[in-house]
C-alpha cells in the first residue's frame, strides 16, 4: 500500500476538512429545491467517514461542495484550515487535481484514452508539455504499480470499454490517487457493481484508510456504510443526530 | 500535452470529426481550383494586356491625335531608360474584303512593325513572320503588295479545341479599307462626295494577341499609310499614341514619372507652337492605366469571386461550428471529468481550439493536395469530359484562352490553409467557451441531488 499512498499524511488528530452550516439548492423550473439546510461536518485525517442518506437527501450535493467542484448558497468549507471560497481559480484547479481525488458511481473514465492514460492523466493535467516529458518515466512507472496493486497489471493498455465494471472503478480509483491526494471523495462506489465486485471495491478502500488514506464516501445502503470509521445520515438536508 | 493527446485521439476516434474533416477538405478544394483557376486567368489577362500596350502610353483618345510626336520621340530615345518607342494611329475603318458586298467595321493600328515589336508584344503575336516582323506587310504571295495584318478572330474561326485553322501561307486577299481623314482642328479632311479614304491593302498575316476583342477587330496597317488614311500627314504630322518599353531593370512607376516629367517639359516648349492645343489632351499612362477599361472588369470577376468564397468560408465555419456542437455535446461528460481533476476553463477552450487546429490542418491538407492533384490533370479531364461528353468548361470558339491555367500559387495555397484552419478555430470557438463554462456537476451527476 506504500505506493497507493504518499508520505506526506497529517497526524490523525488533525481536521482535514471542515464544513459549516453549509446550505445549497436549485432551481427546478419555477420551484427552488433546497438540497442542503446547514450541513456541519468535520473530518479528520485519516478518517474513513460514510455519508448515508436516501436518494434526493444531498449527499452527493455535500460531496461535491466538499471537492469544489460546486460551491455552496451558504456556509464555510474548509480544506486544511482554509476556505475554499477564498481560493483563485488555479488554486481551485490544483486543489481538485492535487488535494483531493474523486471516485464517480459511473466511473467516468475518458473512452479515448487506455487505462493506464486514464490513470496518469492527472499528472498530465497539472504538467507543461516540457514538464510532461521530464516526468513522464516516473508518472508511468507510478501508474503502473498503483494498476498492479489494483489488480489489473495486464489491463494497462486496455481501452475502458473493455474492461468490466468493477475493474472501471478500480481504475477510477487508481486514477483519484494518482497525485497521492490528502482526501479520496467517493460518490457510490458500489452502486453500479454486483455486491461480490462492490466488496471487492469497498476492500481497496478500506485498505487505503488502513494505510492512513482519509475518505469520505457517499452512500445510500447502511451496509457498505458499516464498513466505514464513522457514519454520518443526512436525513433532509441535514445532519441526523 | 493531455491537450495534444486528446484532441488527436477525438480526431482519429470520433467519426462525426471525419464529416468536419470532409467538409473543410471539400471547401480548401474548391477555393483552390476556382481561385488557381481564375487568378491565373486574371494573371493570363493582365500579361496579355501589357504586352499588348507596352510599358507606358503617351497618347489621346481624339481621333485627331496629337502633333510633334517626332520631336518628342528624339527626346525619348536619348534616354537610357527607354527600350523602344513606337509611334501609333488609331482609328475605325471598314473593311472591303474585294470582290465583296461586305463591309465590316474595324478599328485600325497604324504601325511600324519593327518598332512596335520592340516597344510591345506585337512581334510574337504574328504567326507567318514571328520570326521577321520587317516583313509582316510584305505577303508573302507578293512581297511588293501592301500588306496587312488582320486580327486573328477576324479571319479565322477557331475550332472547338481553341486552335485556328492556318493554311501554310496567308491566303491571297485584297481587302479595300476606308475612313474618315480628320483635320487637326477634328473637321473632316475631305469635302463634297468623297468624304472617305480607301486604299487597298493585303492580307499578310494574322495577329493572336490573345484578348478578343482586340482579335476580333484589329486590323493592323503600315505606320505611313495610316497617317494618309486618317489624314494624319501634311506639314505637321500627328499619331494618336506612342507606345513605350522601359529597360527591364526600370520600375514601371519609376518610368512612367520620367516619361510624365519629360512630356510636361515638352508640352511647355512646345506651349507657342500652332498646333500645341493638341496636346494638352494627352496623358501619359503606365498600361494598367491604359488598359483599366478592359482589366477592371476582370478584376471586379475576381473581387466577386472573392465575395463568394468569403461566403464559402462562412459556410465552413457554420458547418464546423454544427459539427463541434455535436462533438461537444457529446463530450460533455469528459469536460466534466477533466474539471473534476483540476483542468482550467481556458485549457478547456484550448484543448477544443487544438482539436479544431487538427480538423482545419487535415482537412485543408486533403483540400488542398486534392486541388493539387485536379489541377495537375485539369486540363486532361476537360479534354476527356469534350472527347466524351461534348463538355467544355470554356467554350473555346467563344473564350480566348488555350489551355486552362493550372499554376498554383504558394502564397495563394498558404492564404488558404490559414483561412481555412482560422475559420475552423472560430467555428469551434463558441462551443467550446459553452463547453468551457459547464459546471463539472452539471454534467457529472445531473441524476442525483
Amino acid at each position: 500500500m506504500t505506493v497507493l499512498l504518499g508520505s506526506d499524511y497529517m497526524g490523525k488528530d488533525d481536521f482535514i476538512l471542515k464544513a459549516e452550516g453549509v446550505y445549497k439548492s436549485y432551481r427546478m423550473g419555477a420551484t427552488e429545491v433546497k438540497v442542503l439546510k446547514g450541513v456541519d461536518l468535520t473530518v479528520k485525517s485519516g478518517e474513513f467517514v460514510a455519508i448515508v442518506g436516501a436518494s434526493g437527501s444531498g449527499k452527493s450535493t455535500l460531496l461535491h461542495i466538499l471537492g469544489a467542484l460546486d460551491s455552496p448558497d451558504n456556509g464555510v468549507v474548509a480544506f486544511g484550515g482554509r476556505d475554499l471560497s477564498r481560493f483563485s481559480g488555479g488554486e481551485l484547479n490544483r486543489f481538485r487535481n492535487k488535494k483531493v481525488g474523486f471516485v464517480f458511481q459511473f466511473y467516468h473514465l475518458l473512452d479515448e484514452l487506455s487505462v493506464l492514460e486514464n490513470v496518469f492523466l492527472p499528472v498530465m493535467v497539472s504538467r507543461s508539455v516540457v514538464g510532461w516529458f521530464a516526468c513522464r518515466r516516473w508518472a508511468e512507472s507510478r501508474a503502473r504499480e498503483l494498476l498492479v496493486q489494483l489488480g489489473l497489471g495486464e489491463r494497462a493498455n486496455h481501452k475502458p470499454y473493455q474492461l468490466s465494471g468493477g475493474e472501471r472503478q478500480r481504475v477510477a480509483i487508481g486514477r483519484a490517487l494518482m497525485n497521492e491526494p490528502r482526501l479520496l471523495l467517493v460518490d457510490e462506489p458500489t452502486g453500479n457493481l454486483d455486491s461480490a465486485t462492490g466488496n471487492g471495491i469497498l476492500d481497496v478502500f478500506e485498505e487505503l484508510n488502513r494505510a492512513g488514506q482519509t475518505i469520505v464516501m457517499v452512500t445510500h445502503d447502511e451496509r457498505i456504510a458499516q464498513r466505514a470509521g464513522r457514519i454520518i445520515t443526512l436525513v433532509d438536508g441535514k445532519i441526523k443526530n | 500535452m493531455y491537450k495534444i493527446v486528446l484532441a488527436f485521439r477525438y480526431l482519429v476516434k470520433r467519426r462525426i470529426t471525419y464529416l468536419a474533416v470532409l467538409a473543410v477538405a471539400l471547401c480548401v478544394f474548391i477555393v483552390v481550383v476556382v481561385m488557381t483557376v481564375l487568378t491565373g486567368l486574371v494573371i493570363d489577362f493582365r500579361q496579355k494586356n501589357h504586352s499588348f500596350a507596352g510599358d507606358c502610353v503617351v497618347g489621346t483618345e481624339s481621333l485627331v491625335g496629337f502633333a510633334y510626336y517626332e520631336d518628342f520621340m528624339k527626346i525619348l530615345d536619348g534616354k537610357d531608360f527607354v527600350e523602344g518607342i513606337s509611334p501609333v494611329i488609331k482609328s475605325y475603318a471598314l473593311v472591303n474584303p474585294v470582290g465583296t458586298e461586305r463591309n465590316i467595321d474595324v478599328e485600325i493600328m497604324g504601325i511600324d512593325p519593327v518598332k512596335h515589336s520592340r516597344a510591345t508584344g506585337f512581334g510574337q503575336t504574328l504567326y507567318y513572320r514571328k520570326d521577321d516582323v520587317s516583313k509582316a506587310f510584305e505577303p508573302a504571295y507578293d512581297a511588293n503588295l501592301l500588306g496587312c495584318v488582320i486580327g486573328i478572330d477576324l479571319a479565322l474561326r477557331r475550332d472547338s479545341e481553341g486552335r485556328y485553322p492556318y493554311g501554310s501561307g496567308p491566303t491571297e486577299m485584297a481587302l479595300a479599307i476606308s475612313c474618315f481623314p480628320l483635320t487637326a482642328k477634328g473637321a473632316l479632311a475631305k469635302g463634297g462626295a468623297g468624304l472617305v479614304n480607301t486604299k487597298t491593302f493585303y492580307y499578310s498575316d494574322n495577329s493572336e494577341s490573345g484578348l478578343a476583342r482586340v482579335d476580333g477587330s484589329m486590323v493592323y496597317l503600315p505606320f505611313e499609310q495610316t497617317q494618309l488614311l486618317c489624314g494624319m500627314t501634311g506639314p505637321v504630322k500627328r499619331v494618336n499614341a506612342i507606345h513605350i518599353k522601359f529597360k527591364p531593370n526600370v520600375r514601371l512607376e519609376a518610368g512612367c514619372e520620367k516619361v510624365t516629367s519629360l512630356w510636361q517639359s515638352f508640352r511647355q516648349e512646345k506651349g507657342g507652337e500652332k498646333q500645341a492645343y493638341l496636346l494638352e489632351k494627352v496623358t501619359v499612362q503606365g498600361w494598367k492605366e491604359y488598359r483599366r477599361g478592359f482589366i477592371a472588369a476582370m478584376e471586379k470577376e475576381q473581387t466577386m469571386m472573392t465575395v463568394m468564397f468569403g461566403l464559402v468560408g462562412i459556410t465552413t465555419v457554420f458547418i464546423v461550428l454544427v459539427v463541434f456542437y455535436m462533438i461537444i455535446s457529446h463530450k460533455s461528460k469528459d469536460i466534466g471529468i477533466l474539471k473534476s481533476i483540476g483542468v482550467s476553463n481556458w485549457n478547456i477552450i484550448t484543448l477544443f481550439s487544438g482539436f479544431a487546429f487538427l480538423v482545419g490542418l487535415l482537412g485543408s491538407g486533403v483540400g488542398v493536395f486534392a486541388g493539387w492533384l485536379f489541377l495537375l490533370k485539369i486540363n486532361r479531364i476537360e479534354d476527356w469530359l469534350f472527347e466524351r461528353f461534348g463538355f467544355q468548361l470554356w467554350d473555346r470558339t467563344i473564350y480566348a484562352i488555350g489551355d486552362i491555367p493550372n499554376q498554383v500559387d504558394a502564397k495563394v495555397l498558404a492564404v488558404i490553409i490559414v483561412s481555412a484552419i482560422a475559420a475552423c478555430l472560430v467555428g469551434a470557438l463558441v462551443p467550446s467557451w459553452q463547453a468551457a463554462k459547464q459546471k463539472p456537476v452539471e454534467t457529472l451527476q445531473v441524476t442525483q441531488l
